[in-house]
C-alpha cells in the first residue's frame, strides 16, 4: 500500500486527520467572522450580536444542547464501529519500537528535542506555554475585540498567538505524526520507512563554525555573550522602538508588563530561530556550559 | 379508562408522579424559568440568554461539546473499570477479553478512545475560539486561566490512560513521557543543578512519578489511580469553577464597546 494512505488511515491518526479537518473549517470560520466584522467596524456599523435581545434558555438553548450532545453521541458511536481502537503487543521493556512516539497531542514536544535539550524541550519550554497562556489576559490590554470576533483590532494579539497555536502547536503535530520515521529522521508521505537508514549529518556548535573550540573557555564566553546577548537585545530593543514610536502605550503598558511580554514573546522566538539554526546550518549547541547547553 | 386523557390524568394525579414532578408544565413564562432554575442539571444556565447564545456561529458549542464527551468518557471509563485489573500480570490479558470476551467490549473501549481524542480536539478549538472573541479580556481573565488548567489535565487524563493497556504503545509513549521528568532542572536527576541537590534516579520528579526507576508495576498503579479517580476529581472541581464563573462573569462573552 502507499505508504501515505497507510499513515493516515492508521486507527490514531485517523483522529489527527478529523482534527485537521475540524481546524480547518474553524479557523476559517473564525476568520471569515473576523473580517466581517472589521469591515462593518470600518463602515461604523455595530459587529454581530451588539444589538441583541434574550430569548428563554427553556427551550431554545436547551434544545439546541440537546440535538448537538445526540450528534456527537452519533459521531463518535459510528467512529467507534467503523474503527477499532489498536492494541499492540503486551508491553515489553526489552523491545524498544523506533520510532518511540508520545501520544500525538505531544508530538510538537517531542519534535523540539531535536532542537533542544530534554530540560528545555520537556520541562523549561512546557511550563513556560502554560504560564505564557495564563498570562495572556494580563498582558493584552487592548480593550477593543472583546465579545466579538475581529483582526484589525487586535493584529498583534491574534498574529502571535496564530503563529504559537497553528505553527508552534499544531504543524509541528503533524510533522511528528506524519514526517517522522525510525530514528526520528524525516520521510516524505511518499517514502517507505527504512530502519537501516542512517543519515550522516555532522552537526557542529556555534563558535565552531569560526574555529573556536566550544568547550574551551573562549567558545565558553562567545556562547554567554551570544545568548544573554540575545535575551537583552529581545528585551530593550522593543523597547527603545516602543519609547519612540508608542510611548503612551508603553506608559500605559507598564515595566513588569512589558518584562513578563518580552521575555514571553522572545522565549517563543528562540524556537523557530533554532530550528533555523539547527535545519539550515546545521548547528546543534550556541552556548556549552559545564551544567547545561542551549 | 380507554379514554386516553384518562390515562394521563391518571398518570399525572397519582401521588408518585406529583412527588417527582411537583407541578404542570403550562408553557408561560413563570414555568419557563421554572423549568430551568427548578432543575439541579439545568439551572447550570440562566433564566434567558443573549440571541447569540442560541446560535451556532458564535460558540461552536464547543464547550458545552468538551463537558459532553468528558460526560462520555467517565460513563464509559467507569464500566471500563468492572472489566480490569491495574497490575502488570493483567492488564493486559484483561483488554483482550474486552475484545474477544465481553459483550460490546470492543466498543467500550473504542468509546472510550475515539471520546478521549475528540476531547482533546475539541477542547483546543474552544481555546482557540475564546480566544479569537477576545473573550479571555476583563471580566474573565481568571477564568481563562482556569481553562488553560483544565486544557492541560485534559491532556494529562488522555496521558495517563495511555499506558493502562500496557502494551507496547503505551508503555514507551510513558517511557518517553516521563523520561522528560528526569530531565527537570533541580528536580530530576539528569537535569542542569541536580547534583547540588543530590539528585538521583531513586530520588527525583521521574522516580516519583513512576514509584520506581522504571515503568513497571508501580507505574502503571500510579497511572491508574491518576487516570481514574485524582485528576478526574481536580477536574470537575476546576469545571464547577469554570461553570460557575461563565455565570458570574456575564455569561457567555458579548460584544463590549
Amino acid at each position: 500500500m502507499n505508504p501515505f494512505i497507510e499513515i493516515i488511515t492508521q486507527p490514531d491518526n485517523i483522529a489527527i486527520v478529523i482534527m485537521i479537518m475540524l481546524v480547518t473549517f474553524f479557523t476559517l470560520w473564525a476568520f471569515q467572522q473576523a473580517l466581517d466584522n472589521d469591515k462593518l467596524i470600518a463602515a461604523g456599523k455595530p459587529v454581530d450580536g451588539e444589538n441583541e435581545g434574550l430569548v428563554d434558555t427553556f427551550k431554545p438553548l436547551v434544545r439546541i444542547e440537546l440535538i448537538i450532545a445526540l450528534a456527537v453521541m452519533v459521531f463518535l458511536t459510528f467512529w467507534s464501529i467503523v474503527v477499532d481502537a489498536p492494541l499492540e503487543e503486551i508491553a515489553n521493556p526489552t523491545l524498544t519500537p523506533n520510532p518511540a512516539k508520545a501520544p500525538w497531542y505531544f508530538l510538537g514536544l517531542q519534535e523540539l528535542l531535536v532542537y533542544f535539550d530534554p530540560w528545555l524541550a520537556g520541562v523549561v519550554l512546557p511550563t513556560l506555554i502554560i504560564v505564557g497562556l495564563i498570562a495572556i489576559p494580563y498582558i493584552d490590554i487592548n480593550p477593543r475585540g472583546n465579545g466579538y470576533y475581529s483582526f484589525e483590532e487586535r493584529k498583534f494579539a491574534i498574529v502571535t498567538f496564530s503563529f504559537g497555536f497553528f505553527i508552534l502547536w499544531l504543524l509541528l503535530i503533524v510533522i511528528g505524526v506524519f514526517f517522522r520515521g525510525p530514528g526520528w529522521l524525516w520521510y516524505w508521505p511518499w517514502q517507505e520507512w527504512d530502519h537501516a537508514r542512517v543519515v550522516f549529518e555532522p552537526t557542529r556548535d556555534l563558535s565552531n563554525v569560526i574555529g573556536i573550540d566550544s568547550r574551551s573557555l573562549p567558545g565558553f564566553i562567545i556562547g554567554a555573550i551570544l545568548v544573554n546577548g540575545y535575551l537583552v537585545a529581545g528585551m530593550v530593543a522593543p523597547y527603545k522602538y516602543l519609547k519612540k514610536k508608542m510611548p503612551d502605550f508603553l506608559k500605559q503598558f507598564g515595566m513588569i508588563r512589558y518584562l513578563v511580554t518580552t521575555f514571553l514573546f522572545i522565549t517563543m522566538m528562540s524556537i523557530p530561530i533554532k530550528m533555523v539554526l539547527r535545519l539550515v546550518f546545521l548547528i546543534k549547541y550556541i552556548w556549552i556550559t559545564p551544567w547545561f547547553n542551549v | 379508562m380507554n379514554n386516553p386523557t384518562d390515562i394521563k390524568e391518571r398518570i399525572k394525579k397519582n401521588l408518585v408522579w406529583k412527588s417527582i414532578f411537583r407541578r404542570d408544565y403550562r408553557n408561560t413564562v413563570r414555568d419557563r424559568a421554572q423549568a430551568i432554575f427548578g432543575n439541579i442539571f439545568l439551572h447550570l444556565h440562566p433564566v434567558q440568554v443573549r440571541e447569540g447564545a442560541v446560535k451556532l456561529r458564535f460558540t461552536w458549542g464547543m464547550g458545552g461539546i468538551t463537558f459532553f464527551a468528558f460526560i462520555i468518557l467517565v460513563i464509559t471509563g467507569v464500566v471500563l473499570m468492572f472489566y480490569y485489573h491495574p497490575s502488570i500480570e493483567q492488564a493486559y490479558s484483561d483488554i483482550k477479553d474486552l475484545e474477544f470476551q465481553v459483550p460490546f467490549g470492543v466498543i467500550l473501549r473504542n468509546l472510550h478512545r475515539w471520546g478521549a481524542h475528540f476531547m482533546v480536539i475539541v477542547v483546543m478549538i474552544h481555546m482557540f475560539r475564546v480566544f479569537m472573541t477576545g473573550s479571555y479580556k476583563a471580566p474573565r481573565q481568571f477564568n481563562w486561566g482556569i481553562g488553560v488548567i483544565l486544557l492541560v489535565l485534559t491532556f494529562l487524563l488522555s496521558f495517563t490512560g495511555y499506558l493502562t493497556p500496557w502494551d507496547q504503545l503505551g508503555f514507551w509513549a510513558i517511557t518517553v513521557g516521563t523520561n522528560m521528568g528526569a530531565a527537570t532542572p533541580l528536580l530530576g536527576y539528569q537535569g542542569p543543578f541536580s547534583e547540588f541537590l543530590h539528585i538521583t534516579p531513586f530520588n527525583d520528579v521521574r522516580f516519583a512519578l513512576l514509584g520506581g526507576s522504571r515503568v513497571a508495576g508501580n507505574a502503571l498503579l500510579r497511572a491508574y489511580i491518576w487516570h481514574c479517580v485524582a485528576i478526574p476529581l481536580v477536574s470537575v472541581i476546576l469545571m464547577f469553577v469554570h461553570f460557575w464563573r461563565v455565570r458570574k462573569d456575564g455569561g457567555i462573552s458579548k460584544p463590549q464597546k
